[in-house]
């Protein structure tokens, strides 16, 4: 089956990405890329990094730009699948969905509409337990985002490990924080990942950050060798 | 020790992952359980197991409703069953329903009809199907959607089916299956 993984260059698309290849042909990405902050569906920090990360798998990426408007950006994103239907023959589409109905649902609906499938092979899968993996696969995941009390800037631009899952986990009993950042708490940047044939290089960023609310924003970047 | 049966196709195990395993990980909270791909499954292997789940699988994925002949265990096995959307509606066909086309994905307002352990009063639960089931006059029925039928039972046997996935928000209606039917003297097993 060839499928496309819905690609945001964080943790859980690039684990959902790994688990698809471990059993299907991935054969492309789709990037969504949204100019509304407040967009449920895709806003990411630093997703044009996911150009560079689509190169060092060795995968085509198609990336669609998308005002963001709530009901509007599911055209674009059916637009994308469609194309991807068009141009890789694509058979599914793999999704990095955790938690979200609202999100699963509207992707389970384009891809029903298209005729392709759509695999969720993250879906309600114990947060700590995604973290590990990812650290236990040997993910250079960065956090690239904070949003949530008692996080801060000094938490941007840090590798999860497993003594930053240990403190995610505390806090999460403490204050109610979804772990792996499920509830937006947190956004990840993968910078190398088992099948990325070539590591990103952080060469130039900057901290954006007030109070609970901070975003590692990456500026200049290049692949080096492994 | 509970059997889980994977209703996904040979050809399509990815799925495993989001239908099969989110439903082990609630019901091994309370007991362990076995995975089983459902060409495995015959009235010999039921033996070693006291309950067993169906699963769903994904949209694009019938092939189980295309086969009923491999279910027909189900008539005789005398064990506690909870098929869950595939699984219900291939419950249903075994035992002489049918299927309409009707569409529900997303959070979908469920009414219980009539009392039964598994879930009561109104709630919303994850939908995600392409057919309901009419089922036949063997069953109960135990909740509906405003478009169709979403839990069934057996009048005679303890089978029961939702079409509603519980393992995305319901997660208590599998824990309640499980403690419905719990041996005596059973303890908590963790892999």
């Amino acid at each position: 089956m060839r499928l496309g993984v819905l690609f945001s260059g964080g943790k859980d698309s690039t684990l959902a990405l790994h688990k698809a290849a471990e059993k299907e042909e991935v054969v492309c990405l789709i990037t969504i890329v949204s100019e509304n902050k407040e967009s449920y569906m895709f806003h990411t920090p630093n997703i044009d990094v996911t150009a560079l990360q689509a190169e060092a798998l060795g995968l085509p990426l198609i990336k669609k730009i998308t005002a963001g408007e709530p009901e509007e950006e599911l055209k674009d994103l059916e637009e994308a699948i469609a194309q991807a239907v068009k141009d890789f023959e694509i058979d599914g589409v793999v999704t990095g969905a955790v938690e979200s109905v609202y999100q699963a649902a509207r992707i389970q609906r384009i891809c029903n509409s298209l005729g392709v499938w759509c695999f969720n092979p993250l879906w309600k899968k114990n947060q700590k337990a995604l973290l590990d993996e990812i650290v236990a696969e040997g993910f250079n995941a960065i956090i690239s985002g904070v949003f949530a009390y008692p996080l801060d800037e000094t938490w941007l631009g840090k590798q999860i490990d497993p003594n930053m899952i240990a403190k995610l986990a505390a806090l999460s009993k403490q204050y109610g924080l979804s772990p792996s950042g499920e509830g937006g708490e947190i956004e990840t940047t993968v910078l190398d990942a088992p099948l990325f044939k070539k590591k990103i290089e952080v060469l130039d960023c900057e901290v954006e950050a007030k109070g609970n609310s901070g975003v590692f924003r990456i500026k200049q970047v290049r692949l080096t060798e492994k | 020790m509970i059997l889980v049966v994977d209703m996904n196709s040979l050809k399509n195990l990815f799925g495993r992952y989001e239908f099969v395993l989110s439903i082990v990980a609630i019901a091994e909270e309370l007991e362990k359980c076995v995975v089983k791909h459902y060409l495995e499954v015959n009235e010999k292997t039921l033996n070693d197991y006291d309950k067993i789940i169906l699963s769903g699988s994904a949209l694009k994925n019938t092939v189980t409703l295309d086969q009923t002949e491999r279910f027909t265990w189900l008539k005789d096995c005398g064990k506690p069953v909870l098929g869950i959307c595939a699984g219900m509606q291939t419950i249903g066909l075994v035992f002489g329903g049918r299927l309409v086309k009707c569409r529900e994905i997303g959070m979908t307002e469920i009414i219980t009809l009539k009392a039964n352990p598994l879930f009561s009063s109104a709630f919303k639960a994850y939908t995600l199907h392409n057919y309901a089931l009419e089922p036949s006059n063997q069953f109960d029925m135990l909740a509906e959607s405003a478009k169709c039928v979403q839990a069934i039972k057996h009048k005679q046997k303890d089978i029961y089916g939702v079409l509603f996935h519980p393992e995305v928000r319901n997660r208590e209606v599998i824990q309640r299956f499980i403690q419905a039917f719990r041996e005596p003297n059973t303890i908590k097993l963790t892999r």
